[in-house]
């Protein structure tokens, strides 16, 4: 099993009050999966996927990843397990706008110790894949929001992770960029990558194999 | 993650912010500057003394007023109970067979007055063998001689400063200028020797020592100064002068007698404190520069906030971060460093030409020193901002706006 939450529950403590965002989570993906998470807005979607990215550490359950309990890593070992087994892909790209393209797509390699030479070529290849090897000088101000989702999927994937965790990646784009992206991930999990997608929209998640629903926190359909 | 990719990641973002780099840099570059260059005027200044002092010769003992505590120590002329008189002077000349000649030296200060124009300087009563001690040379006419010194004559030679200034071009010899309330007949004029240190060595007047005592109405003596038989007899002078004047002066010490390399050692010391003592008021400047990394580094962290939480979330430890915000701000204190030796090193090499009193010595200890002590306020003014980027939790940095 890639991942395993068990009674997952998280919540914030602001001076007034505490919020309950997840409520006792309990979830297993395979490798191997195409799943969508779905749910309303407020729900708890984002908070889910940066637990199973292991950005964001648990108020109380147990959560384990390629059947390591993330509980018991430190800090750097998370920034390592994230720089070699996840890949991320937000809603507003985040790609850094001072580096063009091929330079944002580079990062994940900077930090696994890949030598500068490999770290262009393994570049350059990633942005070919995602079809963009003639913009790979472009900086992200020059490059439209599919084509800055693209390079982001390009840096997600070019330390090869086991797992892409895509949080409403086309919820900025139009349906033709849409469509581009669904074909990548398409692709990618048919050559055996396991993907994980929040959205909102339903024909996006009906290309998927699976579709969970959070509703106020806690699993409503689709965790078995 | 490597060296080579941190320093560049520095490289680009200082390079993205020129301007605001460049004014951080210049809070380290004045620093640096200023530390080489006080540095560099107090080691010039201690260069100039010690050839001023060296061209006295070994063979010169001063014996000035008060003793001080420690061997070697500089006499400030006011503790002594008893002071120097005329006649400890004659007596050590009479008594001692090391010594050659021992010169009373009477300093006040008086007006000096010529057809109309006047100037307030050094009056120095000296006798003949004077001159001749202090390889001083005279210009035009002579210089004061026994007779003068026997009689107790009004004459009175003049630094050249004090001739320009009191007779102009008027031909100095004969001419009549007046010292306090009295005529003097000018005899010589001294060979100009320059301004040194902000003082000028050509302002004076020196009359006849027994002139000098009337005038200024006094007994006791600024220094003696005493030319021995030869520099190997010195330990032996100093001792008869000791003997000679504890015994006249009831049994105190209360004179100090000091040799060349004395003399030398006295003002090497108070010239070391002062350049310290500048250095240090520099390197706060250098420190104030170095607070002013902090608060740019602070900024570029809140800046660069969201980068931090992408380059986290991409893998980044923190230690990469850290070490990323940290060479950023060793890189700017370090750039400071060099531009600041190159314009402190400049100023200290072109100083001399414009301000001819202040004589500089480029010195490499500071050059060295102020460097290292720039990457070390690059380091330590960056770790703080680093540390502060590199614990920031990466969802939190991921959601700033
Ligand atoms: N740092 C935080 N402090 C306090 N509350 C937070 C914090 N982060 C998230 N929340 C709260 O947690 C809840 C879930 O947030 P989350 O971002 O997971 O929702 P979501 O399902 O992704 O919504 P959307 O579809 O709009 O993206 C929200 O009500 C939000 O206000
Ligand atoms: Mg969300």
């Amino acid at each position: 099993m890639l991942i395993r939450l068990i009674d997952i529950k998280k919540s914030y403590s602001l001076p007034k009050v505490t919020i309950d965002v997840l409520r006792g989570i309990n979830l297993e993906v395979s490798g191997g999966e195409f799943v969508a998470i779905m749910g309303r807005s407020g729900s708890g979607k984002s908070t889910l996927l940066n637990v199973i990215g292991c950005l964001d550490r648990l108020t109380s359950g147990s959560y384990f990843f390629m059947d390591i309990d993330v509980s018991l890593k430190t800090d750097n070992e998370l920034a390592e397990l994230r720089n070699r087994q996840i890949g991320f892909v937000f809603q507003n790209f985040n790609l850094l706008p001072r580096l063009n393209a091929w330079k944002n797509v580079e990062i994940p390699l900077i930090y696994s110790g890949v030598s500068a030479k490999e770290r262009k070529g393994l570049s350059m290849e990633m942005l070919e894949r995602v079809g963009l090897l003639d913009r790979a000088d472009h900086k992200p101000s020059e490059l439209s929001g599919g084509e800055q989702q693209r390079v982001a999927i390009a840096r997600a994937l070019v330390n090869r992770p086991v797992i892409v965790l895509a949080d409403e990646p086309t919820g900025n784009l139009d349906t033709r960029s849409n469509h581009e992206i669904m074909d990548i991930f398409g692709k990618l999990n048919k050559e055996g990558v396991t993907i994980i997608i929040v959205t909102h929209e339903e024909d996006i998640a009906s290309k998927t194999q699976r579709t969970i629903t959070i509703k106020d926190g806690v699993c409503f359909s689709g965790c078995y | 993650m490597d060296v080579i990719e941190t320093i560049s990641i520095a490289r680009d973002s200082l390079l993205s912010n020129r301007m605001r780099s460049l004014l951080t840099m210049l809070g380290v570059i004045i620093g640096v500057a200023a530390v080489i260059m006080l540095v560099s005027i107090g080691e010039g200044a201690r260069k100039y003394i010690q050839k001023e002092l060296g061209e006295l010769g070994s063979n010169i003992l001063v014996v000035v007023p008060g003793k001080t505590a420690k061997e070697g120590g500089m006499h400030m002329g006011t503790s002594a109970v008893r002071k120097l008189l005329y006649s400890d002077a004659l007596l050590i000349e009479k008594r001692s067979s090391n010594v050659l000649h021992a010169v009373p030296v009477i300093v006040g200060t008086s007006w000096i007055k010529h057809a109309g124009k006047s100037r307030d300087t050094y009056v120095v009563g000296v006798n003949e063998d004077y001159f001749d001690i202090r390889n001083l040379k005279i210009a035009v006419g002579r210089g004061i001689n026994t007779s003068d010194v026997d009689s107790s004559r009004r004459v009175c030679v003049l630094g050249t400063t004090v001739k320009d200034e009191v007779l102009g071009e008027a031909n100095p010899l004969g001419a009549s200028v007046t010292i306090g309330d009295s005529k003097y007949r000018v005899i010589g004029v001294m060979q100009k020797k320059g301004v040194a240190l902000g003082f000028d060595i050509d302002d004076v007047v020196f009359i006849p020592t027994t002139t000098s005592k009337e005038l200024f109405d006094t007994d006791r003596l600024f220094n003696i100064t005493i030319k021995i038989k030869s520099p190997d007899v010195i330990l032996d002078a100093k001792k008869d002068i000791k003997d000679i004047l504890i015994k006249k002066h009831a049994n105190k010490e209360d004179f100090t007698i000091l040799s060349q390399d004395e003399m030398i050692a006295v003002m090497g010391k108070i010239l070391n404190i002062m350049t310290s003592v500048l250095a240090g008021i520099a390197a706060i400047s250098l420190i104030v520069g170095g607070i002013g990394i902090m608060n740019i580094m602070l900024v570029s962290v809140r800046e660069r906030t969201r980068e931090i939480g992408i380059r986290k979330a991409l893998g980044a430890k923190n230690r990469d971060i850290l070490f990323q915000f940290l060479v950023e701000a060793v890189t700017l204190s370090i750039l400071g460093g060099i531009c600041g030796t190159i314009v402190g090193g400049s100023l200290s090499l072109i100083i001399p030409y414009f301000i001819e009193f202040l004589p500089t010595e480029l010195v490499w200890w500071a050059i060295i020193l102020s460097f290292f002590f720039s990457a070390a306020v690059g380091v330590f003014f960056g770790v703080y901002p680093a540390r502060k980027a590199s614990l920031l939790h990466p969802i939190v940095a991921l959601r700033y706006e």
